[in-house]
This record gives structure tokens, C-alpha cells and sequence, in this order.
């Protein structure tokens, strides 16, 4: 007997279709809920939405809030620093519609227990950089993983969707999606008036560095299989950028991240003579990309240059001297949750190479590359924006939808807004829900249709591989 | 770094099957335990350690470039809205840590449903669910009309 063969075809009839359940599909939901109240909204998940997608691990910090409420940043300070980093290639109007929103998320995720660390003096949310403030965050994903759950009319974990269906009476509109169950085989079809994709972006796009037994470990997680692409440009969405890879300067091996190091603990890197190569390498940079040198904080891309540079003159390994700066033991702590919260393996080479980071500096490379659109790259979707802010060729209909009808986006799948983050990430999907909510009302009486013919095709197509 | 599994202490309950997003850990179907079915495909992000009711799931580094003797465990408090670590070294040296996972109790949040439903003008404004009041400001911020040159 073949592998699935008594497989079924079950289908799903939903209003609101979410397609990932990671930050992006979880706002997504929880907004669906809130504006359409008599609406049927599924959200469908690879694996189970209590840890999946980029912060199945947790985190440790949130990475986008404004603190408007203390008058720490305005919304059009973050496009700016979005517009820096990226040297230029931003949409801001997506990025502005994030950030004036992005704090009543963290808001919510407070109430709803997620814990967050406050500065004793001023009672304030402690930040870790301008835009980053720091968390107990453990158990982020399951938190928002119930809200998702209490919103969704149902959540369908282990299918995975493999591709988009569309309509048959109108061209250019979508109708759901289809996949299986990476359980019993079984052919999901999703039939919906509205389809977000919240899906992640590519990770195995490009060699790791590491060629034995971790050659699958990965910065950005190994199940980020490029559904958010994958799923769009078959059917013709326009996209944006792809050609942008995220590279990041990491703790080598285990991929520990540096933000709270340099941000909060303000350790310094160094390469193998103890000298800051960075600031070194300021003319050097500024006669390649002009006043961009010169921005602060130096562009994501331009660090990296910095880095790739100094190791190829055979000045590495590149250093973070955490010992500099772990004095004391709420330091220590700090330094240590940062990676217990979101990159255990970390500390667990920590653990087998005997490094204490208080008493040795540990070595920075940078990572392989990869495509998504959530941190500090572009990749994704083209978006129609937000009414009052997006010029008139940005936007065509309902802020995040693509160039489908009835298709809509939030994360990695929207291109063109850098440093959504995990918060970002969760109010684009909001933005998102709000909107595919706004157009299923709007077309109530005109229901997509589903061709019967194109689900058998692409059934199979599916099951092709286990065919032959 | 990838798990692997105490076979003396797996009872085959299958948590780590359901809970794993790599979706790498499976119940051997002769032994009845589970297992990492492909090492290389772990993010080592402890979700199965953590939901492991026997506490029979460990981790080591990947063997490129850590070499064994150490260990790194958790236990994940859901009542006491804990986790706790143990770090021990390879050369024995022992660091242990305890953080905060949640401050209200599980199962608590309240449903987007359970709120009064928005006003139906309201679907066309730019504002979100709970604004402006969960903003903590004032009012949304809002741009002039885009104009073109």
C-alpha cells in the first residue's frame, strides 16, 4: 500500500482565511474576531500554534515600540530609522501605519501577561536600544497563541498549505487554499472569501555555516520553508525586493544575537587586536555610500561590510567582550536570559566549550543568508497602504492587499517595511484581519467560486512525489 | 543543538510529537519511544524538553563544534509562572537561573469577542481593536492627505 494512500479530501468553508500561525497570523485572527464578529475565521499552521513560527523558542525582547506614551519616539522617528538601516529601500507608508499602532499591541500583550521588564527609576518599560525594550519571554508564543485560539473559529495545526486557489467567475481573485495533513495525508480544501497569508519567510536558501551535524541549524528557524513566497508568486502577486538577503553579525555557532550585548550591556567588539574596526573603517565606508556612514545606528548592511572586511584582511576572529561588561549579577542575568529566552543553544555552547562570558569574550560571525521580510529586511509582497498616508499608486483597495484580490498579508509575506519584528509583525497582521474583514463585507454578494477541476489539479500535484 | 531522548524515562506520551515545530520528533513505532528523526533539523528550541511530562528529553550541542559534557536543563513551571535553568559546564562548573513566564493566570485573556462589538462606521476609520485607548495617547497618529508634486 502506498504512503497516504486512504487518503480523504476534507473541505473547510471559511470567511476569513489565515494561512500561518506565527505573530503575523496570530494578530491576524484576533482582529478578524474583533471586527467580524459573526464571521467564520480559520487559522491554519504547519505545526501547532502554541510554538510555531520565529518565536517558537520565545524572545527576549520586543524589538518595535514607540513609547509614545512617554514621548520617547512618533511613529515618523521609526521610519526613519527603518528608512537608514535599509540605505533608502522602505515603503513609508507601511512602516509609519505599523509604528502608530504597533504600541497598543504591546499594550495588550502586557494585559494579557506577558511579563515586561520596568526601568525602577522611571516605572517605565526598560528599554534595551531606542526602539527595543526588554521581556520575560519565555512563553510569548504560547501567550498570543491564546488569544488565537479564543479569536479563531477554528485552528486547523499540522496542515500544510501548499497553494492558493482562485476564483473562477472573476480573474485575479482569490478563493483559499489547499494543502495536507503532515499527520494522516489527508487533502485540505479551504474555501474563503478572504485569504490572509501570514507564512514565513526562507531559511536553507543558502549553505549554513556549519557543514556536519549542524548543518540545519539556523539563524531564522528551519521550518521557515518560504511559504510567504511560495504561496504568492505562483499565482502572479507582485512582489518586491527578493533579491534582498538578511545577513546578521551573531555569536558564532550558536547563534546567540548581539542586541541586548551592544545595546544594553553596551559590550564592544572588537577584532583579534582589541581594536573598534567599525569606527576604523569610517572613511573606508563613507567613500563607498556617502552620508549613510554617518547615520546612527551605521545601517545593518554596513556593520556587516565592516565585519566581512576586517576578516578577509585576516584581522579575525571578531570578538564581542561580554567580560567588559558582566560586573554584576542582575548583568549576568541579563546576559543570560537573552539567550535562555530565545537561543538556548547558545548557552549550551557555552556550556561544552567552557566559555564563561564573564570571564572570556566569545567570537561574532556572520550568519548565512536568508529571505523574509519581518527583521531587517524587505522581502515580500507589494501592499496596497493605509488611505491616509500611502500615495495613490500605493494603494488600489484595502490597506495590506496585494495585488490579488482578496489577498491579504502581514510578516514576512508584506514586502517593503523592515523591522516589524515580532510586535510589527502581530499589528500588520491586525491591519490585516481588520482589512480582510472590511472586504468580506464589502462583497458579501458576490461570493468566490471554487472550480472544482482546479482542486483536483492541484491535488494532483500534491501527491505526485508519492505517486511515482 | 539536536534533542535526544532517555529511553528508561519515555513513556511514547507523544507531547514532544505534538508540540515539536520542526516536527522532527516521532514515537519510534517498535520501541514505542520517542525520538529525533533528523538531528540537523533542530532549532534547539526546547519546545519537547520543556513539554516533556518525564523529563526524558536532553539536548547536546551539535557534534561540529561541541564537544560532550555538558548539560543544559529546564523546567518549565506553568502554575508557578516559572522556568528554571541549569547550566552546568563541561569542566563541572554549575550556573543556575529562574525568570518569570507570565503574570496572569492561563487561560485568562480575554476574547476579542467578549469586548462590545466596535460600531459598524468604524470598519472604514484607520483605528485598530481597543484604540485609541490602548495607544495610552490621546489619539491615533494621522498624516495630512498625501499630496503629489
Amino acid at each position: 500500500m502506498r504512503l497516504f494512500a486512504p487518503r480523504k479530501t476534507k473541505l473547510v468553508d471559511a470567511d476569513v482565511l489565515i494561512i500561518g500561525g506565527g505573530f503575523g497570523g496570530c494578530g491576524a485572527t484576533y482582529e478578524s474576531r474583533f471586527w467580524g464578529r459573526n464571521l467564520k475565521i480559520v487559522l491554519v499552521e504547519t505545526a501547532n500554534i502554541e510554538r510555531s513560527g520565529a518565536v517558537a523558542h520565545g524572545l527576549s525582547a520586543i524589538n518595535c515600540y514607540m513609547g509614545m506614551q512617554w514621548n520617547e519616539n512618533r511613529p515618523e522617528d521609526h521610519v526613519r530609522y527603518a528608512r537608514n538601516d535599509l540605505m533608502g529601500l522602505v515603503r513609508e507608508d507601511l512602516g509609519f501605519d505599523i509604528a502608530r499602532h504597533v504600541d497598543s499591541t504591546v499594550h495588550k500583550f502586557e494585559e494579557w501577561g506577558l511579563p515586561i521588564m520596568k526601568n525602577p527609576k522611571t516605572g517605565r518599560y526598560l528599554r534595551e536600544g531606542r526602539w527595543q525594550i526588554m521581556i520575560h519571554g519565555e512563553s510569548y508564543k504560547p501567550i498570543i497563541a491564546e488569544a488565537a485560539r479564543k479569536s479563531a473559529s477554528e485552528v486547523y495545526n499540522r496542515i500544510m498549505v501548499t497553494h492558493l486557489l482562485m476564483d473562477k467567475t472573476r480573474p485575479n481573485r482569490v478563493a483559499g487554499a489547499v494543502g495536507f495533513s503532515v499527520r494522516d495525508g489527508n487533502f485540505y480544501v479551504f474555501r474563503a472569501k478572504a485569504v490572509i497569508v501570514a507564512a514565513g519567510g526562507a531559511s536553507h536558501i543558502y549553505k549554513p555555516r556549519s557543514i556536519g551535524e549542524g548543518l540545519g541549524r539556523t539563524w531564522y528557524a528551519p521550518w521557515s520553508s518560504a511559504s510567504a513566497y511560495g504561496l504568492l508568486i505562483p499565482i502572479g502577486v507582485k512582489m518586491t525586493q527578493m533579491e534582498n538577503k538578511i545577513v546578521l553579525a551573531r555569536f558564532k555557532d550558536g547563534y546567540g544575537p548581539v542586541g541586548a550585548w551592544f545595546l544594553l550591556l553596551k559590550a564592544r567588539a572588537t577584532n583579534a587586536y582589541g581594536e573598534d574596526y567599525e569606527a576604523a573603517r569610517f572613511d573606508e565606508i563613507k567613500a563607498l555610500v556617502g552620508a549613510y556612514a554617518e547615520k546612527q545606528p551605521l545601517p545593518t548592511c554596513l556593520r556587516n561590510h565592516a565585519m566581512i572586511e576586517e576578516i578577509k584582511a585576516g584581522k579575525g576572529p571578531i570578538d564581542m567582550q561580554t567580560q567588559e561588561v558582566l560586573d554584576t549579577r542582575e548583568k549576568e542575568e541579563i546576559g543570560w536570559e537573552d539567550f535562555l529566552d530565545m537561543t538556548v543553544g547558545q548557552a549550551v555552547v557555552w556550556a561544552s566549550q567552557n566559555i564563561d562570558p564573564k570571564e572570556r569574550p566569545s567570537e561574532l560571525i556572520t550568519s548565512e543568508p536568508y529571505v523574509m521580510g519581518s527583521h531587517a529586511t524587505c522581502s515580500g509582497a507589494w501592499a496596497s497602504g493605509p488611505e491616509d498616508c500611502a500615495p495613490a499608486d500605493y494603494q488600489w483597495g484595502y490597506n495590506r492587499m496585494m495585488s490579488v484580490e482578496g489577498l491579504f498579508g502581514a510578516g514576512d509575506a508584506i514586502g517593503g517595511r523592515a523591522h516589524k519584528f515580532s510586535s510589527g509583525s502581530f499589528t500588520e497582521g491586525r491591519i490585516a484581519g481588520k482589512s480582510a474583514v472590511r472586504y468580506v463585507v464589502d462583497m458579501a454578494k458576490h461570493p468566490p467560486q471554487v472550480d472544482e477541476g482546479q482542486i483536483e489539479e492541484l491535488r494532483d500535484t500534491v501527491f505526485r512525489p508519492l505517486e511515482t | 543543538m539536536p534533542t535526544f531522548v532517555y529511553m528508561t524515562r519515555c513513556d511514547g506520551c507523544g507531547q514532544c510529537v505534538d508540540i515539536c515545530p520542526s516536527d522532527i520528533m516521532h514515537i519510534d513505532r517498535t520501541y514505542r519511544r520517542a525520538y529525533n528523526i533528523e538531528p540537523n533539523f533542530c532549532w534547539e528550541c526546547y519546545s519537547c524538553v520543556k513539554a516533556c511530562p518525564q523529563q526524558a528529553i536532553d539536548v547536546r550541542g551539535y557534534a561540529d563544534f561541541a564537544p560532550l559534557g555538558h548539560k543544559v536543563r529546564v523546567l518549565r513551571d506553568e502554575k508557578m509562572g516559572t522556568v528554571s535553568w541549569k547550566i552546568r559546564y563541561r569542566d563541572g562548573r554549575v550556573k543556575e537561573f529562574t525568570f518569570p513566564i507570565r503574570t496572569t493566570p492561563w487561560d485568562s485573556i480575554r476574547a476579542p469577542s467578549a469586548y462590545e462589538p466596535p460600531d459598524a462606521s468604524a470598519l472604514t476609520s484607520a483605528m485598530l481593536a481597543h484604540e485609541p485607548s490602548a495607544l495610552n495617547v490621546e489619539s491615533l497618529p494621522m498624516l495630512p492627505p498625501f499630496k503629489t508634486k
